[in-house]
């Protein structure tokens, strides 16, 4: 188990990088504490998987150092860093039982037979596998050979670190919950630092404490769920999680005012926009847009309505810009023109798409 | 118009559809809604003419086609993967009907570009598709199904392999794209939201056979059978069986639920019910609501789903935001007295939600 | 899946039954036909059943023909194809190298089998071939006219010069289609070397493996043209190889019902051991079958 440092860190595929966007990776610093939950969440092409590879020592970046527990270890094969790893793709030894693909790391490590025996014996248990042991692993299915993949990490007690690799894409929609779940419950078990790589908001919010977003090889945001959902830190955020995504419309500020197309909107509290901030904008999420008749309230145009069931996605047209609303299930249908009302306290500013602080 | 009259597919002794009868209107979007081989992708191919039925007719446009195969029919078919041709270019690939129909330079060079421009990949028709992303990859599918002016337009789950945000942005595309066509449009899909937001008409299949047929909105708010609510809930639809005794519901013995005001004409007797989880509340342990042990919580941005456990049986509730339990935790699960679906014996329902 | 609606689908198999059935079938029934009867010229042929066979079977220049071949096809496989495994192993999996490689692995496989035969036997020759020539020079008896050993030597070292390369490449193919992650994998379960042979390496080429073993062995098994060319059979019947004996026995001999017999004996040794190859190395894939089921 260890705390994962990574300072300075930034990657290219290039030999010779002659610009910054030769970066598969730009600059980075990021601190893991040992025994957390993290998500590198993203968009494909992002960067996240490079970052997984650097870390898991499959990759030597280009530039920064990788500390495990304050030691240097960027020079280090993956073998001796005592990392674990799981792929997209099942791997599993074919001609193994499912009992020699969980004992394999450890027979490589030359650990007495006994100890092998009641460590396989253990983890089959939590994972649910004990039927199979005498199994040939590739006469299982797939989610079961990727749980086998996952053993091969948790059957080393001194594992660094857990990595997954976007591990349930070839996994059947009905049983991915079930290996969630059983994720969660093993990270709360054993206590492994685990660092989980997905385009897939629900299955990196659901597994980890931390998310780390990214986009084009920059770290955008690093937070909790919760907080990415209420104050994403970046335009992209906002647009990436949650759907539909957040509605972000370009605005100007005027002292207490936020004027969007032409329409001043009183927001309570003093922004401060960064020297030479170039593009405001104004982010709210379509759940906090609420259909009003107050006298304050803006007058939008309602284009369409999308019902997905248990709540409606309503298209509103405001003079030029197009925003989206989510209604409850049970609320009347809006149509023509009605008034809007943002909430206050999860309306945000953007300066080149980067969050501005709001003081009342 | 497409009609399919009785129709029923055996394989290998098994019926993989039966009694099939459905009848398809041009210029609407059709879905066909069910779980995996619930008999979509079947149904699919039996329309097209990749497969023949086993017994009963086809009919298009008044024109009796059983067992006609498909290239002597007017088909467009659009999978779950991505089909293209990796050695054309995305313009030759979308062309590639119109030259096996050897239509002239100019019309294919006028078609492409049209249904390029309407699906947003005019700037790509010189690339290959493998150059392109998934997104990009199945909007070449999409304009090769547009550009070959069908009369039946076969989808067969095209946005399950994509991204959720593609997803997203495809699917309110879509019904704008091909209702115009005038061609009939099927769509077949497992998600219930998917069929909600695109679909007019909604077909819902369970085990080969049609559970139930109407208007999105319409089985949404009273599925007649307790197979088609399922098909129409997600995440599933929480059931439980109870005994109605007068304003209260038992299960378990002594243990109750509240019943609803449009419950009260019901005779009172056994009965299942069924609640979608966004009206499944959660609150501390108190003793109104059902006790139940919290399994694991699912976020998907801007929703927490909460599966909890009581007496062997696992309900979900939906909640907004982003909420942190823990497994283990115990809670509270309160449901909605007045949003309970009621079904009888046989699985008909004889009370749903008023509004 | 119910695929075709017609039976259009046949007569696009027709033309390819029909050479069949005019290259395989027909002569081979020929064959069968003579193998049961008698000629003594003039187109008159008396039927006299099993004898042929039972004369074959018996003949003591049969079973030794037979055991030279199997030693023969012995040796070549136990050469060849942990040879080209060796060789597939150590070729480059990108760069320059590979394309490289790949061509001169190539080469051999090019070269039609009685031109193969041509250039060992000059090479192989003690007055004018480099190697026989130097082999001699170094005081070793080299003689392939002469001594059976060094025709034995001479025939092998020229099977796997001409055929080794086939297994390499197939070897390559196998071993380049397996995905990067395996290797990834095993690194982090601190596999060595040895072991991402055994249990990644190994198990991932056993199809192509296959393949290369039944190559090797049908080819081998049916040798003609090398030794017919290098030894001609000889010194005495040292390489005189089932084939060999054959061509003898129908050309040299006139002997058609014997060689007839012989002929279709000799088809089906390489059927029976040809499928019983198959069946071992593929014993995994129909007990997961099997179990499957």
């Amino acid at each position: 188990m260890a705390r994962i440092d990574l300072e300075n860190i930034a990657h290219s595929y290039a030999a010779e990088p002659s610009s910054e966007d030769e970066f598969a990776l730009k600059k980075l610093n990021v601190s893991w504490k040992d025994g957390g939950a993290y998500a590198l969440l993203g968009p494909s092409g992002c960067g996240k998987t490079t970052l997984l590879n650097i870390i898991s020592g499959l990759l030597h970046p280009s530039q920064g150092t990788v500390l495990f527990n304050g030691a240097d270890i960027t020079s280090k094969s993956p073998e001796v860093r005592n990392i674990a790893q799981v792929f997209q793709f099942p791997v599993i030894y074919d001609t193994m039982t499912v009992y020699q693909n969980l004992a394999f790391p450890l027979q490589n490590r030359k650990i007495p037979k006994n100890e092998i025996n009641t460590r396989v014996t253990r983890l089959a248990d939590m994972l649910e596998l004990s039927k199979y042991l005498s199994r040939k692993a590739r006469d299982l299915s797939a989610d079961e050979k990727q749980k086998i993949s996952l053993g091969r990490g948790l059957i080393r007690e001194d594992v660094a670190a857990i990595l997954f690799d976007e591990p349930l894409t070839v996994i059947d929609p009905q049983l991915k919950w079930s290996l969630r779940s059983q994720l969660k419950r093993l990270h709360a078990e054993f206590n492994h630092t685990m660092i989980y790589v997905t385009h897939d908001q629900t299955e990196a919010l659901t597994f980890a404490d931390q998310v780390i977003v990214m986009s084009e090889g920059e770290i955008v945001q690093t937070a909790s769920p919760q907080e990415l959902f209420e104050r994403p830190a970046h335009t992209f955020v906002g647009r990436f999680i949650g759907s539909p995504g957040m509605n972000v419309m370009p605005c100007t500020i005027d002292n207490h005012h936020l004027i969007l197309a032409g329409h001043a909107i009183n927001i309570g509290c003093t922004v401060t926009l960064p020297t030479g901030a170039e593009r405001i904008e104004f982010g709210v999420r379509p759940e906090f847009v609420k259909i009003s008749t107050d006298k304050c309230a803006l007058p939008v145009t309602v284009e369409a309505i999308e019902d997905a069931g248990r709540y409606q996605i309503a298209r509103l047209k405001f003079c030029d810009l197009t925003l989206a609303a989510i209604l409850p299930d049970g609320e009347p249908q809006p149509s023509g023109n009605v008034g809007i009302m943002f909430d206050a306290e999860n309306s945000h500013i953007y300066a080149n798409g980067h969050l501005v602080g709001k003081r009342s | 118009m497409l009609e399919l009259k009785s129709i029923t597919k055996y394989e290998r002794g098994q019926a993989h559809v039966e009694g099939v009868n459905l009848s398809l209107a041009p210029g609407k979007l059709n879905i066909l809604l069910g779980p995996t081989l619930s008999g979509k992708t079947t149904l699919m191919r039996l329309m097209a003419g990749l497969d023949k039925p086993t017994s009963g007719e086809i009919i298009m446009d008044g024109q009796v086609v059983t067992g006609v195969p498909v290239r002597k029919r007017n088909v467009a078919m659009v999978y779950q993967q991505f089909v293209n041709y990796p050695s054309l270019s995305v313009y030759e690939n979308i062309a590639s009907p119109l030259r096996v129909r050897r239509a002239t330079n100019r019309e294919i060079k006028q078609k492409v570009e049209g249904a390029a421009e309407i699906l947003g990949i005019k700037e790509f028709l010189r690339r290959r598709p493998s150059e392109l992303s998934g997104g990009q990859q199945q909007r070449i599918a999409l304009a090769r199904a547009l550009v070959k002016e069908a009369s039946l337009v076969l989808l067969d789950e095209p946005l399950a392999n994509l991204d959720y945000k593609l997803r997203e942005e495809l699917r309110t595309e879509l019904p704008r794209i091909f209702k115009r066509t005038g061609a009939v449009f099927v769509y077949a899909t497992s998600e219930p939201t998917e069929a909600m937001l695109i679909g007019d008409s909604v077909t819902c299949l369970h085990e080969g056979r049609i559970a139930s047929t109407g208007m999105a909105r319409r089985l949404y708010d009273h599925p007649n059978t307790l197979v088609t609510a399922q098909i129409m809930s997600d995440p599933p639809l929480n059931t439980i069986r109870i005994k109605k005794k007068g304003a209260v519901l038992e299960f378990d013995g002594d243990r109750h639920l509240h019943a609803g005001t449009h419950m009260e004409a019901l005779a009172d007797g056994p009965y299942e019910i069924g609640l979608r989880a966004h009206h499944l509340n959660i609150g501390a342990p108190t003793n109104d609501g059902i006790e139940a042990i919290v399994a694991t919580t699912e976020v998907t941005g801007s929703e927490t789903m909460v599966h909890a456990e009581f007496l062997g049986t696992r309900w979900v509730s939906l909640l907004h935001g982003v909420h942190a339990l823990n497994a283990g935790d115990k809670i509270s699960l309160n449901p909605d007295p007045n949003k309970l679906f009621v079904f009888d014996g046989n699985g008909a329902l004889v009370a749903a939600p008023v509004g | 899946m119910q695929k075709a609606h017609d039976h259009k689908a046949l007569w696009l198999v027709a033309p390819a039954l029909l050479l069949v059935a005019f290259t395989a079938v027909i002569p081979l029934m020929t064959v069968v036909n003579y193998s049961v009867q008698d000629t003594f010229g003039n187109n008159q042929f008396f039927w006299v059943g099993a004898e042929w066979y039972r004369e074959i079977l018996r003949s003591d220049r049969f079973h030794a023909a037979f055991l030279r071949q199997i030693a023969f096809s012995a040796t070549i496989l136990a050469i060849e194809i942990p040879l080209g495994l060796a060789i597939a192993l150590s070729m480059p999996k990108k760069g320059l190298g590979v394309s490289v490689c790949l061509v001169l692995m190539a080469l051999p496989l090019l070269i039609p089998w009685n031109v193969v035969g041509t250039i060992w036997q000059i090479f192989a020759r003690v007055d004018i071939g480099l190697l026989g020539h130097t082999l001699s020079g170094l005081g070793i008896d080299f003689n392939y006219t002469q001594n059976a050993g060094a025709a034995w030597v001479t025939l092998i070292i020229m099977d796997v010069w001409h055929w080794t390369s086939l297994v390499v490449l197939l070897c390559y193919a196998g071993l380049v289609a397996i995905p990067p992650a395996y290797y990834q994998a095993a690194r982090i379960d601190g596999a060595s070397r040895w072991a991402i042979f055994r249990y990644i390496e190994l198990p991932k080429m056993s199809r192509v493996l296959l393949i290369a073993v039944l190559l090797r062995f049908m080819d081998s098994f049916m040798i003609y043209t090398e030794p017919f060319v290098v030894t001609g059979g000889g010194p005495g019947n040292a390489t005189t190889f089932l084939s060999v004996d054959l061509v003898k026995m129908a050309i040299g001999q006139f002997d058609l019902g014997p060689a007839a017999a012989m002929s279709v004996i000799y088809f089906l040794i390489v059927i029976l051991v040809s499928w019983a190859f198959y069946t071992i190395m593929t014993r995994d894939d129909f007990e997961q079958y099997r179990r499957s089921q």
